[in-house]
């Protein structure tokens, strides 16, 4: 039964462009874009105890280092993408080492201000990233000659990556460094006792997680073929915290639910009703209320509740 | 470099912590030969575990040494101690309560292993990492909750899951805070003969108030008051010893 559901979500994520208009084609990019993102964030808020309000650093260092090269200084697709992700590597790297100073409220707060402190270089530098006109008429990679610019090639290229990254996710957090990481999680001082270095396991996380966040960064700007410094903004990483809440932190497919729902009701209801940001409140009030542990856990309990039948 | 032999296993010289002006340990020196059963005993607040806290690098001390087998382990990790030997229990109950018992006596295990920085292959990859769990489950007598997670199991066996988890890290010395606290007779006589079962190899340090179970597992007693070392010595000198009976046992 669970697989046949598998089986059937794999074919109709795989054959949406041959039955959606390109509206949903894009919108179904959007979704995978945000759903990598969203799953990098999850390894910290969800599977390390680390709540991010900065991740939104990383999405928009790849994008802009990858913007910046290949618009100005005439790099190639390839190794623009491979000097941004080891920036963003990098970045993640050191900005882990100051975060991990603090844990809970501290570290929130260590992450809000570095990703400030970036958004704020993005906006002000204009010379370097163009300021609030951000940088525009960016092109899309042609990855063994094949064009990326039709909605449907994107959207399968997209696709293929996302699910890479969910697989490689997948395999992080159940590995045995997983175990450790979820150790770290629920009792620090117990894992060090048993011989686990809880900051090295965090740091590790931080940095993968980067990694991951720099990989939808790249993505990011590659549908967008432009990048402003909104995209680093606490709002994005907000959105995405929100995604990763809503839809189950700590599991694997609760953030990518969380994401489709937030870009869903931005784009739908935003055609609708202007002020559609308190619907979106509304909707965040109604879950945390309803389902405290997110929508996919809160589905799956309903699910089992049912199965067991009235009592 | 090779390392540095001692006489003893542990040795405390002069250890100190502080809190703001409230002093909690106060020059305290110990001397534990290896194999042996030490039990420490003393009022409450007397600075028993943050004693324990202090030896496993929990706590940071303000001065004094911490040397195990010779070695200086004063600015060392709590983690660095754990592959240096030591392993600990815990006075409030410190388990990975949503896990299974299995997992979190895996977990005492893959701490001292390199391939808990392996990111490929799950936990279950590791038979031995299980076979080894179920053994030491089996040997504090709960093989038949293995698969149960922590949080459905009776606070007795909860205690017993802790004194596992260190068991199975084979350690040279271990701490325990507490072993028979809050548990019933029957489960007080269960860990009592789990904890004489301990092998020589392991050096046992042990916090217990429950002075008629407590006293036949030890061969020598420490008894602190206030931060310091009242007296120190074989057991039964130190429950004969007047000052004993004024701090402690009040009779």
């Amino acid at each position: 039964m669970k697989w046949i559901a598998a089986a059937a979500l794999a074919a109709m994520l795989a054959l949406l462009p041959s039955f959606a208009g390109d509206f949903y084609v894009n919108l179904g990019s959007q979704i995978l874009i945000a759903a990598i993102f969203a799953l990098s964030l999850n390894l910290l808020v969800g599977y390390g105890g680390m709540t991010s309000l900065g991740h939104a650093s990383y999405l928009g260092a790849a994008a802009y280092i990858s913007a910046l090269l290949t618009s100005r200084y005439g790099f190639g697709h390839g190794p623009a993408a491979i000097i941004s992700i080891a920036g963003t590597i990098a970045m993640a790297a050191f900005f882990g080492v100051i975060a991990l100073r603090a844990s809970g409220l501290g570290f929130l707060m260590i992450t809000l201000a570095l990703s400030q402190v970036l958004w704020g270089l993005a906006y002000r530098m204009s010379g370097v990233t163009n300021g609030d006109n951000g940088i525009a008429g960016l092109t899309r990679p042609t990855p063994f000659g094949i064009s990326l610019d039709s909605p449907a090639s994107f959207y399968w290229f997209a696709l293929i990556v996302a699910s890479f990254a969910c697989l490689m996710m997948a395999i992080f957090v159940s590995s045995s460094f997983g175990s450790s990481l979820k150790g770290v999680r629920d009792q620090p001082r117990r894992m060090a006792a048993l011989g686990f270095n809880p900051w090295m396991i965090r740091w590790i996380t931080f940095v993968y997680a980067g990694f991951w966040g720099g990989v939808s960064g790249l993505l990011y700007v590659y549908y967008n073929k432009y990048i402003h410094p909104s995209s680093l903004s606490t709002t994005s990483s907000a959105e995405a915290l929100l995604g990763v809440i809503a839809g189950g932190s700590g599991t694997l497919g609760g953030p990518a639910v969380g994401a489709a729902l937030v870009l869903l009701l931005k784009n739908y209801a935003s055609a609708y009703i202007e002020r559609w940001n308190m619907l979106l409140g509304l909707v965040f009030l109604f879950i945390v209320l309803v389902m405290p542990t997110g929508i996919v856990p809160g589905l799956s309990k309903l699910v089992a509740a049912l199965r067991r039948g009235p009592r | 470099m090779t390392p540095p032999t001692s006489d003893f296993a542990l040795e405390v010289v002069n250890l100190k912590k502080a809190f703001g002006g409230l002093a909690v340990t106060q020059n305290i020196s110990l001397a534990i030969r290896p194999g042996e059963r030490r039990l420490i005993i003393g009022p409450n607040g007397a600075g028993k575990t943050t004693l324990f806290n202090q030896i496993s690098g929990d706590m940071r001390s303000n001065s004094g040494e911490v040397r195990l087998f010779g070695t200086n382990v004063t600015q060392f990790t709590p983690y660095r101690r754990a592959h240096f030997g030591l392993s600990r229990t815990y006075q409030i109950i410190t388990l990975f309560s949503g896990d299974t018992l299995e997992h979190n006596v895996s977990l005492g295990l893959l701490g001292l292993r390199p391939s808990r920085w392996q990111m490929w292959w799950p936990l279950s990859h590791y038979t031995d990492l299980e076979t080894e769990a179920r053994r030491t489950l089996d040997a504090v007598g709960l093989l038949h909750l293995a698969n149960h997670p922590v949080s459905e199991i009776a606070y007795g066996e909860k205690r017993r899951v802790e004194l596992a988890m260190a068991l199975a890290q084979k350690p040279r010395v271990l701490l325990l805070d507490e072993p028979l606290a809050g548990l019933s007779n029957t489960e007080r006589s269960q860990v009592k003969s789990l904890i004489a079962s301990i092998p020589r190899q392991t050096t046992v340090i042990m916090i217990e108030h429950d002075m008629d179970t407590a006293l036949d597992l030890a061969e020598t007693v420490t008894l602190l008051n206030y931060g310091r070392v009242i007296v120190d010595g074989n057991r039964d000198a130190v429950i004969a010893d007047e000052r004993t009976r004024e701090v402690y046992l009040g009779v």
